[in-house]
């Protein structure tokens, strides 16, 4: 027994567990690969693995009902695709999943039926997850699911659970559906539900390592991981991509890609002069990736267009360029051809006048007190 | 008879050349840092590292000396004062403001002839000093976010999720434009006053020195 606890204080999974995962068809390298993975991503020292293995072995899932408003699907779909462990063990082993519109086989009555009985037996205890935002304008009219208003689903199951994660930016934000003229009165989760416990993870779509990490350590832990100032996970969003981008070297240097498929953009250079908000955005992509760690959008050649941050639609764009377009003058204006604009109007017009006052008689002072020089 | 009167103090005129150094030097780094243009062939190179370091250090420089110069706005003579910043406060503040502008229009003869700065130029200055605020405040908003738990980022972070950190940047990138503009004026209007005033307008910012007919004033 000792010696059991040592290993698990270094990090080792216990042997049990690693066979009773190998026996419902997870291999002992694919669990390992899960905590590993887990433990890096929530920047906890490796020593907490066999805890995190222990927490994701017990008999505890938490039941969750995961709600869709205005919303793409993009992240269910990532979430489908996480790989560790896949979709299916995570849905069927490791967390108990009672509502979810995409992929619940209940459907009509039956589903808000069983909504509702999660509900009332685990109040306070299950996790509630919204993907998409909560139109307000007009009493919530913009969005109802079976004859409620999102506004109002939302209030009542957030409510609730005993903890809301909001995934993706429009969840955490409002997104693309909040964006200018924000036609539905868009909000976010944590707008709409003032008084529930929300962890956002934005990003467009959310990045599924990131919601499996959250939901490892609310296991472990008991409680959601700490958050920043906008509700983020500091594991996710605690540093800029910039600061940890596999180009960045190339920015200190002062190489930039100047087009697309140009010869600095062939050879990998910095994406800044295309409009990269890498520098503008807090997020974990460079680190942790999409699609089983393959690639991410700097990665395979395109600028960071800041989809996690708040507003991105609306403060982000264009997405192309570094500055954002001056309000009230043209599409093409930029900032800096503005400001030497008014530079040169400025030299331009003092110029003129100092020609007229070098010209003007009669305004000296001392005039009589100024003697000529041989 | 002209009277030698010691009118810049050195706080003032040495926080005068601090800012005019980094202002330079901040709008070229700042410059390229926006905008960058140069040619680099090697990786091995730090050409915006350098720009940048070059930038965060005048950053530094051009805050302690704006901060400087307004402490001393409470501690120097009646020309560093915060008082002649404020013209409009005062009746005889209006009329150096009418008289200086219908100067400048050619509407009136000569300039009402002020030891000081001139009316509009406190005017003037009053505004820069608004600029070189919000100028500081959204620098370091912009500078403090490679680290989010760090002393500039919370100071700063009413600011960046008020405004958003792209219209920081572009207030940034405005500022630097509306302070080249109010450095070109800056200097024509020093060496109009030096002519027309032959007071030693632009020598009293390196000595600190004016000649003034107590008879004219």
């Amino acid at each position: 027994m000792a010696h059991e606890e040592k290993q698990m204080q270094d990090g080792v999974i216990p042997e049990e567990i690693l066979q009773r995962w190998e026996t419902r068809g997870v291999s002992r390298r694919d669990f390992m690969k899960f905590c590993s993975v887990m433990t890096a991503t929530l920047a906890l020292p490796v020593t907490m693995m066999g805890k995190i293995a222990e927490a994701v072995e017990g008999d505890n899932r938490p039941p969750v009902i995961w709600m869709e408003f205005q919303g793409c699907t993009g992240d269910s779909e990532a979430f489908l695709r996480a790989n560790q462990p896949t979709a299916t063990e995570l849905i069927l082993d490791y967390l108990s999943i009672d509502y979810h519109e995409t992929i619940m086989a209940a459907a009509g009555h039956q589903a808000e039926a069983a909504k509702r009985q999660t509900m009332e037996k685990y109040k306070g205890k299950y996790i509630a997850i919204v993907e998409g935002a909560i139109p307000a304008a007009e009493d919530g009219v913009y969005c109802t699911v079976a004859g409620n208003s999102a506004l109002n689903i939302a209030r009542e199951v957030c409510g609730n659970a005993a903890a809301t994660i909001a995934v993706g930016s429009c969840a955490s934000f409002g997104g693309v559906p909040a964006a200018a003229p924000n036609p539905t009165g868009a909000i976010s989760v944590s707008e709409a539900v003032p008084g529930a416990t929300v962890m956002n993870l934005p990003g467009c779509p959310l990045n599924a390592t990131n919601l499996t990490a959250a939901i490892v350590h609310f296991l472990t832990f008991g409680r959601l991981p700490a958050t920043d100032s906008l509700g983020r996970p500091k594991f996710a969003y605690g540093k800029r991509i910039h600061d940890n981008c596999e180009r960045r070297a190339h920015f200190d240097a002062g190489q930039y890609a100047e087009a697309f498929g140009d010869a600095g953009h062939r050879q990998g250079w910095c994406l800044y002069k295309l409009g990269c908000k890498g520098p503008e955005t807090f997020h974990n992509c460079p680190t942790v990736r999409y699609n089983e760690g393959t690639s991410w959008p700097v990665q395979s050649g395109h600028g960071c267009i800041g989809c996690s941050e708040p507003q991105f639609w609306d403060t982000m764009s264009p997405f192309y360029k570094r500055l954002p377009n001056v309000p009230g003058f043209g599409v093409e204006a930029t900032a800096d051809k503005i400001g030497l604009g008014i530079a040169a109007a400025t030299a331009v017009a003092f110029g003129a006048h100092g020609v007229a006052s070098a010209l003007r008689k009669g305004d000296d002072m001392e005039s009589d007190q100024v003697s000529k020089e041989d | 008879m002209l009277q030698i009167r010691y009118v810049w103090e050195w706080p003032v005129r040495l926080t005068h050349w601090f800012n005019v150094i980094s202002i330079i030097v901040l709008s070229v780094t700042g410059y390229y840092i926006g905008n960058p243009s140069l040619s680099v062939p090697q990786t091995e190179s730090f050409v915006m590292g350098w720009m940048r370091v070059v930038h965060y250090g005048f950053a530094y420089l051009f805050t302690v000396s704006v901060i400087v110069r307004v402490l001393w706005m409470f501690c120097g003579n009646k020309h560093a004062s915060w008082r002649a910043f404020l013209p409009w406060a005062s009746r005889e503040g209006w009329g150096h403001i009418i008289g200086t502008f219908t100067y400048y229009t050619f509407l009136r003869k000569k300039p009402p002839y002020v030891v000081g700065h001139n009316a509009l130029a406190a005017m003037a200055y009053s505004l820069v000093f608004v600029l070189f605020a919000v100028q500081v405040v959204s620098g370091f908003a912009l500078y403090g976010q490679y680290d989010p738990n760090g002393l500039w980022a919370s100071l700063t972070a009413p600011f960046l999720s008020v405004f958003g950190n792209q219209a920081l940047r572009l207030t940034h990138h405005m500022i630097m434009w509306l302070v080249i503009g109010f450095a070109i004026h800056h200097v024509y209007s020093a060496w109009l006053m030096d002519v027309k005033e032959k007071n030693g307008t632009l020598s009293s910012i390196f000595g600190g020195y004016k000649f003034i007919d107590p008879k004219d004033l």
